[in-house]
């Protein structure tokens, strides 16, 4: 891993290749993102990075936040996140910008997926449901059906499939490409979907 | 500025840059043009390292889309056989877009021009 950046997911278009083929792909507005903390394998065990993004007014944080922000000499942010793994080194108050990507890179990005809420077994793991419409079955179309036998194991199996959430959870897009940077406007195109809804935050990582 | 205008106007800025970049002087802006409108379109066609002009001439018969993502339909009549060319209004392969005449149509989507003869189409499109 040698970049990583903070961005908020702005939302979907398409754009033309030269030989004119239209790439659709998510506009991602990235960074800067100052370090904050940089944390070493003497004094903290581990070796990382922490980042921030989002600045927001110092009324948004609270007395602890705020000192450890203005420790590192940052302006307050919302959001802190921290890296394990970059090449590069780097120290407090250093800017992580898109400037890190090119185009063709292959990168990560993560987030947390859109909440789809309490769902069946239909829409959750693609089950196509029990029996027919007709011949007197009745309330039996999207059901899941046996979830085990009866006297051996007299028990239900771990892991067995069924409803429950389906979403609101960290989800990973990998090796995905950089379509484009444009550095004046902290913007980042990458080709496809990324996990999330708009203005949700991302992490993008570069393989 | 609102997200969904950002997105929309990166992506035109990009796909006009490219085609300014590709005919520096002889960069045409894209007229504005609606259902109805008999237009010229120059598409580029690349043929192994070269690169032509083909022109293709018809009525816009329907424009759809917003933003980068718009399409129009054009439909002429070759040897014959009805043709429909479906263009992104954005693509870097049109060279330009010329309104050779304005049409007059009280439909968006012309879809029924399509069982018509050629001067019964004349008829409907012209005032």
């Amino acid at each position: 891993m040698n970049a990583a950046i903070l961005g908020k997911k702005i939302g979907m278009t398409s754009i033309f290749t030269e030989d004119g083929l239209q790439i659709p792909c998510t506009v991602i507005l990235a960074g800067p993102c100052p370090v904050t903390q940089v944390k070493t394998m003497d004094n903290d065990g581990y070796a990382a990075v922490q980042i921030g993004y989002d600045e927001v007014s110092e009324k948004a944080l609270n007395k602890p936040e705020m000192g450890h922000l203005k420790k590192a000499g940052v302006s307050p942010m919302r959001t802190l996140k921290e890296f394990r793994g970059l090449e590069k080194e780097l120290n407090i108050g250093d800017q992580l910008t898109v400037e890190q990507f090119t185009i063709g890179d292959k990168v990560r990005v993560s987030g947390t997926g859109k909440g789809r809420g309490f769902q069946g077994v239909v829409k959750r793991h693609h089950f196509r449901g029990v029996g027919m419409a007709t011949h007197g079955q009745s309330d039996r179309q999207r059901h899941p059906g046996s979830i085990g036998s009866s006297s051996y194991p007299s028990r239900v199996y771990k892991g067995i499939r069924m409803a429950g959430q389906m979403g609101n959870k960290r989800v990973s897009v990998r090796n995905i490409e950089v379509v484009d940077v444009m550095p004046d406007k902290n913007i980042l195109f990458v080709k496809g979907g990324i996990p999330g809804c708009n203005n949700s935050l991302v992490e993008i990582i570069k393989l | 500025m609102n997200t969904m205008t950002l997105i929309d106007s990166l992506a035109k800025e990009r796909a006009i840059e490219a085609r300014k970049q590709k005919d520096g002087e002889n960069f045409v802006e894209i007229p504005s043009f609606k259902s109805g409108d008999t237009v010229n379109v120059a598409v580029r066609v690349v043929e192994g390292e070269k690169e032509r002009i083909q022109n293709y001439k018809g009525i816009v018969i329907s424009r759809r889309g917003c933003g980068i993502n718009q399409t129009f339909t054009v439909r002429k009549i070759s040897n014959g056989v009805g043709v429909e060319r479906i263009f992104p209004l954005y693509s870097p392969m049109l060279q330009s877009i010329e309104v050779l005449r304005e049409g007059s149509v009280r439909r968006a989507k012309l879809y029924y021009l399509r069982g018509m003869s050629e001067r019964k189409i004349r008829q409907k499109i012209t005032k």
